[in-house]
């Protein structure tokens, strides 16, 4: 199968900075990828890349099989672009803003308002479809959005930060909505986000990308053992009983690197496996121990590692 | 490219700050023409001069200006007005990388723009044009003959590519500033000073240049050099084109000398020889519109979109 996205040794230089760094990608077709980093890494660069919207200082890219310095009306054809913070006309109204771009894309206009219908109602703006855009709420114009990328019936999705500014509700509705058009029309997604636990949910293989350079590859379950040599130890700890003290006891644990409260607990970072010692604090102290779970590095251990140094 | 041309002629024209514009324009236009059309009527009946529809334009009625010079000033206001914001307008909005994602050629968006602003344009120029033969007939009582109206067509002519140099500048300004209020800021400032101060920079130049103004071959070459220089000012091309085409009897521009003129018949200039003479100014004035336009193309070609 080959792949629908794929990028060999991509490069961007800017004067005297490399935003993006000879990036090897592969995406397959159907598969939903996450590209992961914190702002300024350059996934908007590489995007801008992917889409011949810049043009790369070295290396190649290939979308569909086309390559978008060369061909880039054929990649745009067959791409669906959802920039970060997207803009509408403010005065036309959703249904308007989605029936210009179905005329962008030379899509007949009794197609265009067919889809354009469908697509309203899916998206759950069926009845707002002809109020001005200047009346959206955040929610309603990122869900405009992914009508828009869809009117053209794309087979790739490319989404920068699509869950950017909505509250957790929205962004979990529009996040279903993503995985249940990919599954439902084959599409393949190609998500940049810096939030995690989204990315965690929804993507079947992420690429970690900081500074420009792609530091990890793989399947989120294997990202961690890839990256960390030295294993991580993780433990979620509930008590009952008078608990004073007991966090900066907790802390003073050799082994222990970082305490976390959580909402009936803490949640403990370590070196080395230090369940022994905490059983023994906590019988010390008199205190009942509610739960101990040990939780393997998580995509969050990878983050706060690479994000931070970064 | 024709999608983005009808979309933008229709923002233009439900556009509230057009509306406004052209309130003005028509309004002032038709005292104007209210004004001149009432003195002429009553020279009319007893010595009809030749020309009736160029003196509606040309005649400045109480003092105040013509109907041409009026649409000089006001059009470049129009032109900075619809080009502003083209560009910068869609950087504000994020929708540029939108549209540009979708499979059209990066020109087609800036020609459209600037066709349609063009188009906004001619159909404003046209239209106060058609209403002022309108009133001409209706108040002087007769239409007026064929070389008045090809006239009135090049003056119409000449007056949009007036207005586009103002829109593609705009638009330039537009996509160098990349921030709606800077583009509108930095046109104004332009046109006040190619219209106001342009003229007395001429002047003074003119007099350092050639300070003699003793006889009145001196004093003449002054005038030649002052009008020289102030043609770097697209009004003063647009000024003395529609001097020259609005006034068939006109055949000088700037100042002669009395042996110069001494001899000459007083009768109208056809159509052809006043052309002539204004060739330069219309090369001068078309362009300057394309240079605008094309460093505007060449950049926006070459721009890396983010928005």
């Amino acid at each position: 199968m080959s792949a629908v996205i794929e990028t060999s040794g991509l490069t961007k230089r800017y004067r005297d900075l490399v935003a993006v760094n000879d990036l090897d990608l592969r995406v397959e077709e159907g598969e939903i990828f996450g590209f992961l980093g914190p702002n300024g890494a350059g996934k908007t660069t590489t995007i801008l890349m992917l889409l011949g919207l810049s043009e790369p200082t070295s290396g190649n890219a290939r979308v569909c099989g086309f390559d978008p310095t060369r061909d880039p009306l054929e990649v745009k054809r067959r791409v669906g672009y959802l920039p970060e913070n997207p803009g509408f006309y403010d005065d036309l109204s959703g249904g308007e803003n989605l029936l210009y771009i179905a005329r962008l894309n030379r899509i007949p206009e009794t197609e265009a308002h067919r889809r354009i219908v469908r697509l309203l109602e899916q998206i759950g703006l069926g009845n707002d479809g002809d109020r001005a855009v200047r009346e959206y709420s955040r929610g309603m114009k990122q869900r405009l959005g992914i009508a828009e990328v869809l009117v053209k019936e794309p087979r790739v999705l490319i989404l920068d930060e699509p869950t950017l500014g909505l509250d957790p509700d929205g962004a979990a509705r529009i996040l279903e909505m993503i995985m249940g058009l990919s599954r439902e029309h084959g599409l393949t997604v190609l998500l940049s986000s810096h939030l995690l636990h989204q990315v965690q949910q929804m993507c079947h293989r992420v690429g970690i990308i900081v500074k420009g350079k792609l530091i990890a590859l793989g399947k989120v379950d294997q990202l961690g053992s890839a990256i960390f040599k030295e294993r991580q130890w993780n433990f979620l700890v509930e008590v009952e009983g008078r608990a004073d003290g007991l966090e900066s006891e907790l802390r003073e644990l050799p082994g222990v690197a970082d305490i976390e409260p959580r909402s009936r607990g803490w949640f403990l970072r370590c070196v080395r496996d230090v369940r022994p010692e905490m059983l023994s604090l906590v019988s010390r102290k008199g205190l009942s121990l509610l739960q101990l779970r040990s939780e393997d590095a998580t995509l969050e251990d990878i983050y706060l590692k690479y994000f931070r140094e970064a | 490219m024709s999608v983005v041309f009808w979309k933008e002629l229709a923002d233009h024209f439900s556009s509230r700050r057009f509306m406004i514009l052209l309130a003005i324009i028509v309004l002032t236009g038709v005292w104007a023409i209210y004004a001149s059309g009432q003195s002429i009527r009553q020279d009319a009946e007893s010595a009809p001069p030749d020309f009736v529809f160029l003196l509606l334009l040309t005649s400045q009625s109480g003092g105040l200006l013509s109907l041409a010079t009026f649409l000089g000033l006001l059009g470049p206001l129009v032109g900075i007005m619809l080009g502003f914001d083209a560009v910068s307008g869609e950087y504000a909005r994020g929708t540029l990388s939108r549209v540009l994602s979708q499979p059209i050629y990066r020109d087609n968006l800036i020609n459209g723009k600037f066709l349609a602003g063009l188009a906004t344009v001619a159909i404003l120029w046209a239209s106060v044009l058609l209403l002022v033969i309108g009133l001409g007939i209706s108040l002087v009582g007769f239409p007026p003959n064929a070389e008045e109206l090809w006239r009135m067509l090049i003056f119409t002519v000449v007056g949009i590519l007036y207005v586009g140099f103002w829109l593609a500048l705009a638009l330039l300004f537009s996509l160098l500033f990349q921030r709606t209020v800077t583009a509108a800021l930095g046109s104004l400032a332009l046109w006040l000073f190619l219209t106001i101060f342009a003229p007395l920079i001429a002047q003074i130049a003119a007099a350092l240049i050639a300070p003699d103004a003793s006889t009145p071959e001196a004093v003449v070459r002054q005038v030649d050099i002052t009008n020289m220089i102030s043609r770097i000012s697209p009004s003063a091309l647009y000024g003395e084109t529609v001097q020259i085409v609005l006034n068939p009897l006109a055949r000088v521009l700037g100042a002669a000398l009395p042996e110069q003129t001494q001899g000459i018949l007083l009768t109208p200039l056809a159509l052809s020889q006043s052309l002539l003479l204004i060739f330069p100014q219309l090369t001068t004035l078309i362009a300057l519109v394309a240079v605008c336009f094309g460093i505007s193309y060449i950049k926006f070609m070459r721009a890396e979109i983010r928005a």
